[in-house]
């Protein structure tokens, strides 16, 4: 610890930073814009002075930006320094200079950086006698609102979106006082962290066009720690809600997970829980093709519970989008036998192999920082920025851990943004990005290789052997692949914390072998390898540990058994199996209960729909694709019609049987389910329990500001109700209570005194807990050799091997409920060869059919050349490929052709 | 005894003073035109909605009587979609109306609200809309704010320059 004197009193600190940052950790308020903890600093808004002393002699000193200044030990140096304040107090005077006055109808009043700063330096009138400066706006697509003339010139944008996200088409055009941000013409942002420029501008220039349609002072916002649900990395967010609409989804700070951003599918798909296909009353059907009627609640639960009494066996279908809980319930309601997951036979055996392969490795398992600081990368078969968006800007920011240790060498130091990149420019990092289909990553990639998921697992395979002898060697293999793999490897081995990055995409699961199987070779030869793999669901990690079948497996058992009812748990079975599949499970049962949000393909047939809470409305616990729990917790208080699966299951189990346990609270079935569960021993650590209290206070998901108590339900009833109660977390619906935690998974809202806007965060250091599933004890390294490299593609002659091309927009299924994140979409897409397009005369933007024996769907043909000869890749997700398994070999013809 | 009859005869001499009671309801009583009284909402010059749904009245409200959701329009001006104030708790304090960037919560010289029902003290923006400006006639928030709306472009507001062209050579 060093020792740093503030205004001639001591701090300890931990050198390594500058000098804002410093200070902004110690508690005090210095203003600064251009500065951001993820972005470092350049020194671009000369905000941030403070003055420096040489020693307690020196009483004159020097002023200097802060954050260009780095905190050493013995500094002396003051901010309330009437220089350095009236200094501060000038910038700010000539930012506001052309500032709009129109904070009223501006989206980020109330939580404005800008706006903070300029109470904080003391600026309260104009001085400037001539005329404001003005520009014009742009459309910048369904997410993200722009309105230039609030610009105050801090580059952050910029230096977000283009030299950390790695976007191209928003940029920095004019001059001197007319610097303009925006895309070279109206256009939507090419990037898929574009959102995060909502919370990353100090104004807003750059504001929330979804919130805009629901617009509500953050204030006003009723919020609560969330994740994400629609991806597996289980980003840590925060939502807000009003008069129980969710209003957004904004960034909760995890240094090992997401860190300071979302990616735009997280920020922008929430609108599903606002959706008009929800359910929220329980439907019935009075007979199979009558139609869906509402229901009573208590004779929902009676006619499920009477289904237990006939004494043939009730079957249920889990799956990865409900929470840990709810699973866990619908096991215990049928018991283990019969529990089974959303899953056909493939995807089941690739989220198992991932899986295993994570608890099983002997490599550490990567968290997304450590992605982030890996000093070579091995992207295996996985588009990531489709399919795990945040892990893509983590491998965006790997490929600086060379230009960093460059910089380190020239005694720069790590938070000098600008000088790093200035050193950097011809210094990358090792990045193999080894596919099927082309990914947004191929631009910082050293090595890109396209093929179908056979050849990118023989590579996987080669690489293996390049670094381990005793592992299996393809056979057959090209020179060149062979040469590129021995390259690979010694990357790999030479490069501090190498990290192999692979997942379910490809939908091959010898590709997940492979990247296991580098993984543990590369472990060998270097300890610091970490190996991340990324799943289909928020859950689906969660779901394999309760160990449920596929549902072949569940159709097998419902005719064996003849079973009485099948109980579906918040999935449509047609989007995840073969819809002759889905069919049958749907029919062949006497009953079909649907526990969903939304009314999907398999709650229309179903026989009674029993309402479930969203994650905005219920609290839980997911395990995202690292193995870790993760606790969200309800925004919106409980309503009548519904409720979370698991308190469905808990009312159905106390009239069934019972001598069931009873759970009245999330913490029962928590505690229930690592006391049976072994492998979720861990998931109470997640987040602390409902009795915990910070000075014997809950943490309160309001702000104390929070308005119109008395008015906004007065239309109904000028009577005031009390606050909802809330037995199943440590939050309270209410104002009252504790603003600011220190616990980081109770950390409602990002606000410290006189910081409202989002940039509080800085004040915030609650790290999140370790709470990770346990590895496999007793595993052996030497398992994962015990897979075979596949044969070599070759390409058949009437037949494509069409793989899987995920569409960050449109392949998954909720935030395709929400009407911006909707808009974005494509229909579906065949990419082909040009020689076999040629072949096939299909021309670009031509419709084309794809089918096999059972089915054929109608997708529009795109031409690329990174696309095998043989082979092709189909949007997967949308509506008209489902109940294709890809990689498939399937027959392509051009629509209407013989 | 003495203090009795001087008792009543100060009661006496009073008959003949001048009434201090009015005979409400059929005389009113004089009203300053800052009495903070029953809360409008106001026009703008143009006779459109003054309030642009900001919720600083809201906001300042000591008691939480005011609720609102703001909405837009599709020429970007921005109105309160629903704009409610619960009387029965108001206590009249002009918090809103200061807080008010735009003129258009305002306090009126009338206090004559009184009603059986308590649910009857919730106005709506229809009961709380009138058609003029109110004390603050010729104030136009859009003129001064560097929004566009429809019929006010980019650089038409007061105190401001034309837009900047970005491909412009040297501007």
């Amino acid at each position: 610890m060093a020792t740093l004197y503030i205004d001639n009193k001591p701090y300890e600190f931990e050198e390594g930073r500058n000098l804002l940052h410093t200070c902004l950790g110690l508690g005090f308020d210095i203003p600064h814009f251009c500065w951001h903890p993820a972005l470092d600093s350049v020194g671009a808004c000369r905000q941030c002075a403070v003055k420096l002393f040489k020693d307690e002699n020196d009483c004159t000193g020097t002023i200097v930006m802060s954050c260009m200044t780095a905190a050493r030990d013995n500094m002396r140096i003051s901010i309330d320094d009437k220089e350095a304040h009236e200094f501060r107090a000038e910038v700010i005077g000539f930012l506001m200079a052309n500032h709009p006055h129109d904070c009223p109808v501006c989206d980020e009043g109330g939580e404005c950086h800008l706006q903070d700063m300029t109470v904080l330096t003391g600026h309260t009138y104009r001085e400037h006698r001539f005329k404001k400066r003005t520009h014009r706006n742009q459309d910048l697509g369904p997410f993200v609102h722009h309105e230039m003339n609030r610009c105050i010139a801090c580059y952050r944008c910029v230096r977000f979106y283009r030299d950390y996200a790695g976007g191209k088409d928003l940029e920095v055009f004019g001059w001197h006082d007319s610097v303009y941000f925006g895309r070279h013409e109206s256009g939507v942002l090419a990037s898929e962290f574009a959102g995060n420029l909502v919370e990353v501008c100090p104004t807003g220039v750059f504001t929330d066009k979804t919130f805009r349609k629901h617009f509500t002072r953050k204030w006003d916002l009723c919020s609560a720690p969330s994740v994400c649900v629609h991806c597996s990395l289980g980003c840590n967010t925060i939502a807000g809600q009003r008069s129980g609409v969710l209003r957004r989804i904004l960034n909760r700070f995890s240094e090992d997970v997401n860190g300071y951003f979302l990616c735009d599918r997280g920020r922008f798909g929430y609108e599903f829980v606002n959706g008009s296909r929800r359910v929220r009353t329980p439907l019935a059907k009075k007979g199979r093709n009558q139609k869906l009627e509402p229901l009573d609640r208590s004779a929902a639960i009676k006619r499920v519970a009477e289904l237990f009494s006939s004494g043939r066996p009730v079957i249920g279908i889990g799956s990865g989008r409900a929470s840990l809980e709810s699973n866990f319930a619908l096991r215990q309601l049928v018991g283990p036998q019969r529990f089974f997951v959303a899953e056909s036979e493939t995807q089941h055996s690739i989220t198992t192999e991932i899986v295993h392969a994570l608890r099983r490795t002997p490599a550490s398992r990567a968290s997304l920082r450590d992605v982030a600081k890996a000093g070579a990368v091995l992207v295996l078969g996985e588009d990531v920025t489709n399919t795990a968006p945040l892990l893509a800007l983590a491998v965006r920011q790997a490929c600086r851990t060379a230009a960093l240790t460059n910089a380190h060498g020239l005694g720069i130091d790590p938070w000098n943004d600008a000088a790093i990149r200035e050193t950097g420019h011809n210094v990358r990092s090792s990045l193999v990005v080894a596919t099927p289909t082309l990914t947004k990553l191929d631009d910082v990639a050293t090595t890109v290789y396209h093929a179908p998921p056979d050849d990118i697992s023989r590579l996987g395979f080669a690489i293996a052997h390049a670094l381990d002898g005793s592992a299996p060697a393809p056979r057959g293999l090209s020179p060149e692949i062979e040469a590129m793999a021995r390259g690979i490897a010694r990357d790999l081995a030479q490069a501090a914390r190498p990290a192999v990055v692979s997942g379910a995409g490809s939908g091959s699961a010898s590709v997940v072998e492979a990247a296991a199987g580098v993984a543990a070779a590369l472990y060998k030869v270097n300890h610091d390898a970490c190996l991340c793999m990324s799943l289909s669901e928020c859950n689906s990690f969660g779901c394999t540990l309760l160990g449920g079948r596929d549902l072949t497996a569940a159709l097998d058992a419902a005719e064996r058994d003849n079973a009485e009812a099948v109980v579906v748990l918040e999935a449509d079975l047609y989007r995840n199996c073969d819809p002759a599949i889905a069919g049958a499970l749907l029919t062949l049962p006497r009953n079909v209960v649907v526990i969903d949000h939304t009314l999907t393909a398999t709650a229309a047939m179903a026989d009674l729909v029993l309402p479930a809470a969203t994650f905005a409305e219920a609290s839980g616990t997911f395990v995202n694709n690292e193995g870790r729990f993760q606790r969200f917790f309800s925004a919106i208080a409980p309503q009548a019609g519904f409720a979370p699966g698991y308190r469905w299951i808990a009312e159905i189990l106390s009239v069934v049987g019972p001598e069931a346990p009873r759970w009245e609270t999330l913490d029962d079935i928590v505690n229930d389910m690592e006391s049976r569960v072994a492998d979720c021993a861990g998931i109470r650590a997640a987040a602390p329990s409902a009795s915990f209290r910070e000075g014997s206070q809950k943490i309160a998901r309001q702000s104390f500001r929070a308005s119109g108590r008395t008015a906004l339900l007065a239309n109904t009833s000028v009577a005031e109700s009390p606050n909802p109660a809330d037995p199943d977390s440590a939050l309270a619906f209410s104002p009252e209570g504790i603003q600011a935690p220190r616990e980081q998974p109770l950390v409602a809202r990002y606000w410290a005194p006189g910081i409202n806007s989002v940039q509080a965060v800085s004040k915030y250091h609650g790290d999140p807990p370790a709470a990770l599933v346990k590895g496999e004890a007793g595993a052996d390294a030497a398992e994962n050799h015990g897979a075979k490299a596949p044969a070599a593609f070759a390409s058949h002659a009437s037949e494509w091997l069409v793989m899987p091309l995920h569409h960050i927009f449109g392949s998954e299924e909720l935030s395709m409920l929400s009407p911006s994140v909707a808009s974005l979409a494509r229909s579906a897409l065949i990419v082909l060869n040009p020689e076999d397009a040629a072949k096939l005369s299909i021309r670009e933007n031509d419709a084309v059919e794809v089918s096999n024996y059972a089915l054929s769907c109608a997708c529009v043909a795109a031409i690329a050349s990174w696309v095998t000869k043989g082979s092709a890749a189909l949007s997967v997700g949308r509506p008209e490929t489902q109940g294709l398994d890809l990689p498939e070999w399937l027959w392509i013809r051009k629509a209407g052709a013989p | 005894m003495i203090a009795l009859v001087k008792a009543l005869w100060t009661v006496f001499l009073h008959s003949f003073r001048k009434r201090a009671t009015i005979e409400y309801p059929e005389k009113k009583a004089y009203l300053a035109p800052r009495w903070r009284g029953r809360i409008v909402l106001t026009r703008g010059p143009d006779g459109k909605e003054r309030c642009v749904g900001c919720y600083l009245c809201s906001a300042v409200c000591p008691v939480s009587c005011i609720a609102l959701q703001c909405a837009e329009d599709e020429t970007g001006r921005r109105y309160p979609e629903f704009f409610r104030i619960n009387f029965s708790r108001c206590i009249f304090c002009g918090y809103c109306e200061e807080a008010c960037p735009t003129y258009a919560i305002q306090l009126t010289p009338d206090y004559e609200m009184s009603e059986y029902d308590r649910q009857n003290l919730v106005y709506e923006k229809e009961d709380l809309l009138i058609s003029g400006q109110g004390k603050y006639p010729g104030y136009d928030f859009y003129r001064v704010a560097g929004v566009s709306i429809g019929g006010k472009g980019k650089g038409e507001g007061e105190n401001e320059q034309p837009p900047i062209d970005v491909r412009g050579l040297a501007d």
